[in-house]
This record gives C-alpha cells, structure tokens and sequence, in this order.
C-alpha cells in the first residue's frame, strides 16, 4: 500500500471511500434491489421458470390469488401464529420483569429460558414432532399428572394441529423477546426504582408505572415484527408436518408453488403480496411510533 | 400479614420460574433420554424414562456415519468462515467511511441499506433464485455466502456505534505520520473494533449455522448438505427409528449448547445489541 501513500489525502479519501463501498454495494444491488425488481416482473407473467419466452398475463395472477380460496387460506394459519405471539411476548416480559430483580440463580434462569432461541430450527421442528407424537412426551406427561383424558393426537387433529405448531414457535422464539426485554428493563436506572420506593410504589406499581413506559417503544415494535413474524412461518411447520392437514403457510405455498409446480409468475405475484403486506405493516409502525414521541 | 404476603409472592414467583425452565429443558431432555436408548428400550419404555445405560452412544455413531454429519460440520464451517470473514470485513468498511467521511451519497448509501432490510428475504426469494441460477452457482456453496454475505445494516450500526467511541484524534495523529486511510483503517481501527466483531461473529455466525432455507434451497446436492440440511433428511428413512433421530438431533445441539456456555455473556449483549436498532 504503499504506493496509495503517495497520493494526496484528499484523492486518497475518493479512492478509499469506492474502494470500501464497492463491493457492499454490488452485493446489495445484486441480491437486494435487483430481486425486487425482477419479481415485479414475474408477476404479472405465467413464466415456469425454464422456458426462453415469459408471456405476460397482466394481474392474471393476482387475480387468482384473491379469488380461489386455496390460496387465501393460508391467511388463516398465520392468525394461529399472529395469536401466539402475544402468549409469547407475555410470558417473556413477565420473566423478564422478575429476572431483573433479585433472584436466586438468576443467571441459571436467564440462561435456560434464553437458550432454546439460539437451537437450529430443524432440529425443533424434530423435538416438538416428538414432543406431540400420540405416545410422546405430552401426552405422557399428561398422563403422569392424571390427565391421561386431555390426552390428543395434537399434529394430526386439524382443529390443534395450527395450535401445536404455534406452541412450538412460542418456545422457540419467546427467549429472544426475553433477552431483548430484559435488556431493555436493564437499562432503566435503579434509582428510579429506589424513589418509587421510598413513594411506597409495590412491585406492581413499578411495573406499570416505571417498566411498561420505558420499554414502549421496544413494546410496539416487537408487536409490529409480529405481523411479518406470522407470515413469514416456514421451518417449525415444513419440518414438522410438510404444510399437510391444514397446516401450511404463506412461505411453504410460496416454495411449492414455485419450485414444486414451476408457476413462477404466480408464486412472484404471491411475494409482491406478502411484501406488500410487510410494508405496510412497516408504515404502520413508523406513524405509531412517532405519535409516540 | 405483610411477610406472608410477602413470601406467597416469593413463592408464585419461584413455581413459575421453574416451571418456565422445566417447560425449556424438558422437550430437550426427553430428547436427550431417547437418543441413550436402545432400539428395543425405546420401544418398551416412555419418553420420561430414563435411559438404562447412559453411555450407550451407539444410536450417536449410526446417526454420525449414517447422515454424514461430519460432511455437514465440513460444509457449515466452511460456509460460516467464509460469510463471517467477508460480512464483517465489508461491514467494517462501510462504518468506517460512513463514520469517518461526510461524502456526497453518504445518507443515500445507508439509506439504501436500510431499505433493503425492509425487504423480507423469503419473499424475493424467487428471483433470487433465479439470479443465483443465472450466476451458475446454484449447487455451490456459493450461493448461500454470498447471500450471508451481504452486508446488514445491524451490523454496520453495531460498527459505526463503536467508531463514535473511537477518538479521531487517533487518526490525526497517525496521519501526522504519514500513515494511508489504508493503514488507519488496518492497523488502527480494525484491532479497536474487535469487541464489536466479536459481537456480529456471534449474532450472524448463530444465524447461519441454524438457517435452513438458504442452504435448502440452494444446494441441495448431498454432497454439499450443511447440519440443518443433514439434519432434515433424516425425515422419512428413519421414521421408525426415533432414538436415531434423536442422537442426530443431539449431534446438532451440542455444538450450540458448548458456544453458549463458553461465549454467554458476548451472547447476551450481542442479541441486545443486534436486535434493539
């Protein structure tokens, strides 16, 4: 490098800033922008992928996705998921409120709730197939606790199936909320809490006085995330069940109709829908988060 | 009154936190127990039993060889090494001359990169798809790096973060000396920001080493299978073989279980850091 020594500070800053961004941004541009546009593209097409020529259909293709209610229900299933995540977000700003106090063993609880977030989804997917199998753990804890007539065939009753999938997906995701919570909590001073204190504020009081306001905002966003969270469901129900018996989301269609039928016009179409609805949902949060402020 | 209120709270408090790791810890252990059984002791016995004999690794052995798994850890480290060195090199990069230069385009470039984050990534998947085919690295490893590669904007904001920290006073001095952009940016802030690489390591290297749809998608030759891919396909062949599967579902977990417990504390702050924009 010696020879960029040589140069003047001034050509030396030109040279080095389109040296650094140069490939950020060719990677950018090539598997972040150019995407976008290209599935635009294929959208309004009937293309399957392979042939030379795409024949464009106009919103053909929207058109079936709004109309044939094959493809809308997978809306429902993402409910089943929308749902979870308020159980999930309770339970981890509750652990997160009491494991910000003291407690005994406290870095063993924060280490235990956190860790199943950190696990390879496919291999969750496998420890709730065997969680929920007909003679598994559930059913025989159930019974270990005199349960035994709750006892359900959970993945293959189509009325539990979405539930069961979306309790495996509140444990697996509900340590990163815990984690972000905690962190968020950590940061408020201690002696706010002493004042409250001394103001004879209880436990209670200081939760909804001290700790909701403070992390409203991580709050909102995480309850926001939540929406694109519940659409973008793919690994716990691929793995587990395959999209079968009623249980498929809006990603697993998405594959199968593009890499499984080759209908890559209307499995683009269906993308420019689920982006539409993420951004959306991104507006949404910004406007509420600013009324916030 | 007051301290049996008290101690009833303490109390509920407690259950419930044990209750909450029992409700962790317990679809793992059972998992665990199932993967030490023999064939004819898992049939015979429930998934709360506890294995016989806790050094039966057998099941471990026939998973290990049987799904290749050891192709799988070769493919994921080499993926992960490769994605990792590049994303936090080019990461670093971008922060330094976002940080350090005001430049025209400047507010553009990492406006741009914001954006981008917007965009879910399985929903451009299909076109990504086709422009990995197009580049004619579909089947090779490849395809997945470069999509881990690009840069995030978490982690340009996690660098930039740390370069406010750093005083420019140091570049000064060291231009004094005659020292290249070049020079600053290699021997004096690369070496100040390890704290933060040590940080986006963590987050994205977790992430990788997890990811299931990329790899899925994008190689499924075998013989580029990573762990989750590895791990998938013992779906099917191995249905009736559950303690099997098990010891395969061990074999993925362990190397997460020893990183955690070795690195929990870069761990927490690094998911605080890179989650909370």
């Amino acid at each position: 490098m010696e020879k960029l020594s040589n140069l003047s500070y001034k050509n030396q800053r030109i040279f080095i800033i389109l040296l650094f961004s140069l490939v950020p941004v060719a990677l950018l541009l090539t598997f972040s922008y150019l995407p976008v546009f290209k599935m635009f593209q294929y959208s309004f097409t009937s293309w399957n992928g392979f042939s030379k020529n795409m024949e464009y259909v106009g919103f053909e293709n929207y058109k079936t996705i709004f109309t044939k209610p094959e493809y809308f229900a997978v809306f429902k299933v993402s409910l089943y998921y929308f749902g979870a995540t308020f159980v999930q977000m309770g339970l981890a700003l509750y652990f997160a409120t009491i494991l910000s106090f003291n407690v005994r063993l406290k870095n063993w609880f924060k280490g235990i709730l956190f860790f199943p977030t950190l696990l390879n989804g496919v291999a969750i997917g496998f420890i709730f197939l065997f969680f929920f199998k007909p003679e598994g753990t559930l059913n025989t804890l159930l019974d270990l606790f005199g349960l035994g007539a709750w006892q359900q065939k959970w993945l293959l009753n189509p009325h539990l199936i979405n539930i069961s999938l979306a309790f495996a997906s509140v444990w697996r995701y509900m340590g990163m909320n815990f984690i972000i919570f905690l962190g968020a909590i950590s940061s408020i001073g201690g002696d706010i809490y002493e004042a409250s204190e001394i103001d004879g504020a209880n436990r209670w009081h200081q939760f909804k006085h001290i700790i909701i306001p403070s992390i409203k905002r991580i709050l909102q966003l995480n309850l926001i995330l939540a929406v694109s969270g519940a659409i973008g469901v793919f690994e716990i129900p691929y793995v587990m069940t395959g999209g079968s018996n009623g249980s498929g989301t809006f990603v697993i269609q998405t594959v199968d109709v593009a890499f499984k039928y080759s209908k890559l016009g209307l499995a683009s179409a269906m993308a420019v829908v689920l982006l539409g609805i993420v951004v959306i949902v991104t507006i949404l949060q910004r406007v509420l988060i600013k009324e916030e402020k | 009154m007051h301290t049996i209120k008290y101690s009833a709270a303490s109390f509920f408090k407690y259950l419930t936190l044990v209750i909450g790791a029992l409700a962790a810890l317990v679809p793992i252990i059972v998992v665990l127990f199932a993967s030490l059984k023999t064939n004819t002791e898992y049939a015979s016995t429930g998934p709360l039993t506890m294995p016989e004999n806790w050094l039966n690794f057998s099941n471990y052995t026939k998973a290990f060889v049987d799904g290749k798994m050891l192709l799988g850890f070769m493919n994921t480290i080499i993926i992960v090494i490769i994605s990792i060195a590049g994303a936090t090199l080019t990461g670093s990069m971008m922060a330094y001359i976002l940080a350090r230069f005001k430049f025209k385009g400047s507010k553009l470039l990492i406006g741009a990169f914001l954006l981008a984050t917007l965009i879910p990534g399985v929903t451009t998947q299909v076109a990504t798809f086709q422009i990995i085919n197009a580049m004619g690295l579909f089947n090779t490893r490849w395809a997945p790096i470069l999509m881990y590669l690009g840069t995030d904007i978490i982690a340009v904001y996690i660098f930039m973060q740390f370069l406010d920290s750093i005083s420019e006073s140091l570049d000064e001095s060291a231009m004094l000396d005659g020292a290249s952009y070049w020079t600053i940016y290699s021997r004096i802030i690369l070496p100040l920001l390890s704290p933060a690489i040590v940080t986006v390591i963590i987050v994205k290297g977790v992430n990788i080493y997890n990811d299931f749809y990329t790899p899925f998608l994008y190689m499924p030759k075998s013989s580029l299978q990573v762990v989750s891919t590895a791990l998938f396909k013992f779906k099917g062949p191995y249905g009736s073989q559950w303690e099997v599967i098990c010891a395969a579902i061990m074999i993925a977990i362990i190397p997460t279980l020893v990183v955690f417990v070795s690195l929990q504390k870069y761990i927490y702050n690094g998911f605080a850091q890179g989650s909370v924009k």
